[in-house]
């Protein structure tokens, strides 16, 4: 990035002596932090899920298909995300931004479709305010789908990059945060829309 | 950051397959979904869940590289699984079970009954 | 790197303000903190006035409305754990110390450390703003416990709540981002050598606690979000009309404010063991099992939180497992201060002014951690919970942490970050003028606490049982001692800010230590090390036998 040349790297990055490079290192941290912070939202909702036996009623109206397809297209674009890692160790920075873009695309299909969900949740009255459960179900996706949209914006940040061969090691950087928001969905999609 | 880094000391592993591994999450979501359809709640427990936790195991190995990845990162990120446990185990008995708000004070009832008699 | 300086100048701007040296930042979250303390000590005088003088209009404030009161003591609260504590302890020792003491030029990100503190520096703002708006600051106490947090309808302040929320939630967010970037740094960055077993303790207890913060503010952060979502959209999270749950709330808070505690300590018992090696000449007495303790503290902290909430209306069987728990870590934290005790026997001790803080640290926290012991345990909390004796108690605590600690550690590394001195006798005047009337506060406190005097309590005038004039002249004495201390730091302000510019210079290693910090020059420059040092042994090498001086750095090759 531009903003590179204003900041001299220091020798302590370039450090290594976990022998785990350090971007790499950092991210494990940052994932062990949002691990805590989907973990209490969802260690609440499950406690109270469970003390409201009606909240399965509330849940049976969540659908399945479009969770089911977002589950699936997640999976897809992680699928998309570890190809371009694949390439970017491979040095083809042109391939693996390609397959970032797709991660990108992935990413924007799972967004347009939660929005018609949620359009079609609210104009049947399914809206934050009708139960707990719904409170919890706006409040869980939504912040997973915050950090789709945050990884989205990095992604082709770091694909634009790749383009020229720049900063590949970032592409696995990034490609790890999406997996970690594949797998936060991995256990949104059982809680949310299967049981019930 | 920079260039440098890439020339931390790493191992170039061999990739996995990632395609049949993508084939085996498919099929495992495939599951998941139509666990239910059964109408049996610990089939739907197993599928949903048992299944889950399966999915997101094969894709911290396997799409993270976990399994290639020094040891203690699995460990920093069960820790903090196995402190959100603890959270839980601390907090159902008042906000799951809520059994801790019906106690009552016995000894303060009988005395209060004695006293009644009295 | 170090060749950058001879570069082209720098504006004051680049230099200081939007600067990504982790020294610089180091210092910015500590002028930040010391600011905050004035605010927060400032509040605490206007509520003690209050309280020792009810209905006086007190200088420099006015008279205090119950709401205003309600507001004061919140945000001293909130802003002496938050923004002094956490800053000074925690971000600015630790991004000033870490790279010298483990041997490298900078933090491993330090645009991200700069980042850091800008989120950090809008925070106190608003924080500060929050104090100013319309209804006044918040007044829900530092735990912001629902419902009176979570509508405007009980607690009046239709900005002020929201306003703090976001304000401590700005600050978990550069907390986190400082906390990976110091784990990831003493995990990847340390000078060739630097083993763990030999990285300073200090060094070591940051790491733990960003490791506890990070672990225990996640909850948090999630219930942050859904108290904003009450205050500010009406949802119902923690309203039990609606099929929510007001005690969900006070576990998140405390499963984190609980291990936070431990979060400002462990920082301020490295402190403490930095200090006392170098002033006493002779090796820390079981390093490794300073270590250990710590890591067991750490774990053990997150076992504990619920004995905040004996009195809340949790389950009685789980609050006599938490009473165990409780009980439990006081171990290692006194098996700690054991090995403290047991460094100073027999060394050579020299009481200059950070080792009379440090030697006041230890006796002071022990005050406070054996009245723990009585508020940890649930039949005796009953009667003491909310009451002073909880005050008294977790400032014998939270002062040693924040200030004392903080003093040692500003007097210890001072000629390090300004290349000067301080003066020593005003320095002892200042040591002295602050631990008599702190004592003086707080045992009163105590006193009035066990003869039930609840804390949250506007005017006892209304109490007739509390407004004896016995009672009441221990409280004017509490707020007396308070001013004395207060204006005590005076001289401590005089001391630093003049012997920032007129001090007496100092050289690379006046104390004779052996971290590689005092290998540096004083101050470090851009890039700290003219050589990158190697290490060659443990930082406490003092005294060693067979040597013809009695300190032997870790960067010494023989």
């Amino acid at each position: 990035m531009a903003s590179a040349h204003e900041v001299q790297v220091p020798l302590a990055t370039r450090r290594s002596a976990t022998g785990i490079p350090t971007g790499r290192l950092a991210v494990w941290w940052v994932l062990a932090s949002e691990i805590v912070i989907f973990g209490g939202l969802l260690a609440s909702y499950i406690m109270l899920r469970l003390h409201h036996p009606h909240w399965h009623e509330e849940a049976a109206h969540t659908n399945v298909w479009a969770g089911g397809f977002n589950t699936f297209v997640l999976l897809t674009s992680s699928l998309f995300a570890v190809l371009g890692h694949q390439a970017a160790e491979e040095e083809d920075g042109p391939r693996a931004a390609r397959f970032l873009r797709l991660t990108v695309g992935g990413g924007l299909v799972f967004l347009i479709v939660k929005a018609f969900e949620w359009t079609n949740e609210i104009q049947h009255g399914f809206t934050i305010y009708r139960d707990l459960f719904w409170t919890y179900y706006y409040t869980a996706t939504g912040l997973h789908g915050l950090h789709v949209l945050v990884g989205m914006i990095v992604l082709w940040i770091v694909a634009r990059d790749a383009a020229c061969g720049k900063h590949l090691h970032r592409v696995e950087l990034i490609g790890i945060y999406w997996h970690f928001v594949d797998a936060v969905w991995i256990f949104l999609f059982p809680l949310f829309y299967i049981a019930r | 950051m920079s260039t440098e880094e890439r020339s931390a000391p790493r191992e170039h592993t061999p990739h996995p397959n990632y395609l049949a591994v993508y084939g085996v999450l498919l099929s495992l979501f495939a599951i998941s979904v139509a666990g239910p359809l059964w109408g049996m709640w610990w089939l739907t427990l197993i599928t949903a869940f048992g299944v889950a936790v399966v999915k997101a195991t094969m894709v911290a190995a396997y799409f993270m590289h976990l399994n290639v990845e020094r040891r203690y990162i699995w460990y920093v990120l069960l820790i903090m699984l196995g402190f959100m446990l603890v959270l839980f185990a601390g907090v159902a008995p008042d906000v799951l079970a809520r059994s801790g708000q019906n106690w009552q004070h016995l000894r303060a009832v009988q005395d209060a009954h004695g006293a009644a008699r009295h | 790197m170090a060749s950058e300086t001879t570069g082209k100048q720098q504006s004051f701007w680049s230099r200081y303000v939007f600067s990504t040296d982790h020294k610089v930042i180091g210092l910015q979250y500590l002028f930040t903190g010391m600011f905050m303390a004035l605010v927060g000590g400032f509040l605490a005088y206007v509520f003690r006035m209050q309280l020792a003088f009810p209905g006086m209009s007190v200088p420099l404030y006015g008279v205090v409305t119950p709401n205003e009161y309600n507001a004061l003591v919140t945000n001293h609260g909130t802003i002496m754990i938050f923004w002094v504590a956490m800053p000074v302890l925690i971000a600015g020792l630790g991004n000033y110390l870490i790279p010298l003491m483990i041997g490298c030029d900078d933090m491993v990100f330090p645009r991200l450390n700069r980042l850091s503190y800008q989120i950090f520096f809008l925070s106190t703002v608003v924080i500060l703003v929050s104090l100013f708006v319309p209804g006044g600051g918040f007044g829900g106490a530092w735990t912001a416990y629902p419902p009176l947090s979570a509508s405007a309808q009980y607690n009046h302040t239709p900005y002020g709540a929201p306003l703090w929320l976001i304000a401590v939630a700005l600050e978990f967010v550069a907390f986190l981002l400082g906390g990976i970037n110091f784990i990831t740094t003493v995990m990847n960055a340390r000078a060739p050598g630097m083993t763990p077993w030999r990285i300073p303790i200090f060094v070591w207890m940051v790491v733990i606690a960003s490791v506890v913060f990070m672990a225990s503010v996640g909850p948090l952060v999630a219930g942050a979000v859904m108290l904003l979502f009450d205050q500010l959209l009406g949802t119902h999270f923690y309203d039990p009309k609606a099929g929510g749950d007001p005690l969900l709330w006070q576990h998140l808070f405390w499963f984190f404010g609980h291990p936070e505690v431990y979060v400002v300590l462990l920082p301020a018992l490295g402190v403490v063991a930095e200090v006392i090696t170098v002033f006493a000449r002779k090796k820390l007495f079981a390093y490794k099992t300073i270590l250990y303790t710590s890591f067991a503290t750490g774990i053990i902290s997150f076992f504990v939180w619920a004995h905040h909430q004996f009195v809340a209306g949790i389950d009685p069987r789980m609050a006599h497992l938490f009473t165990i728990t409780t009980l439990i870590i006081s171990i290692p934290i006194a098996e700690m201060t054991f090995a403290f005790i047991a460094t100073l026997y027999g060394g050579s001790i020299e009481l200059r002014t950070p080792m009379l803080w440090a030697l006041a640290f230890i006796a002071e926290f022990l005050i406070g951690g054996v009245t723990g012991i009585f508020l940890g345990a649930n039949a005796t909390d009953i009667y003491l919970h909310d009451s002073y004796f909880v005050v008294a108690h977790f400032h014998y605590t939270f002062f040693p942490i924040a200030i004392i600690a903080a003093f040692a550690a500003l007097t210890y590394w001072f000629p390090k970050m300004f290349g000067r001195h301080m003066n020593e006798t005003l320095g002892k005047i200042h040591f002295w003028g602050t631990i008599i009337p702190f004592n003086l506060i707080f045992i009163p406190l105590f006193v009035l606490g066990a003869a039930g005097q609840h804390r949250r309590i506007y005017s006892y005038e209304h109490f007739s049982q509390l407004f004896t004039p016995g009672l009441q002249s221990l409280r004017v004495l509490a707020t007396s001692a308070l001013v004395v201390m207060l204006l005590v730091q005076l001289v401590f302000l005089y001391n630093f800010f003049r012997s920032v510019w007129r001090g007496e210079k100092a050289e690379e290693n006046p104390w004779k230590a052996n971290t590689l910090e005092w290998l540096a020059p004083s101050p470090p420059p851009h890039g700290n090390f003219a050589t990158m040092p190697s290490v060659y042994r443990g930082p406490y090498e003092y005294s060693v036998p067979g040597r013809p001086l009695d300190f032997w750095p870790q960067y010494a090759a023989d």
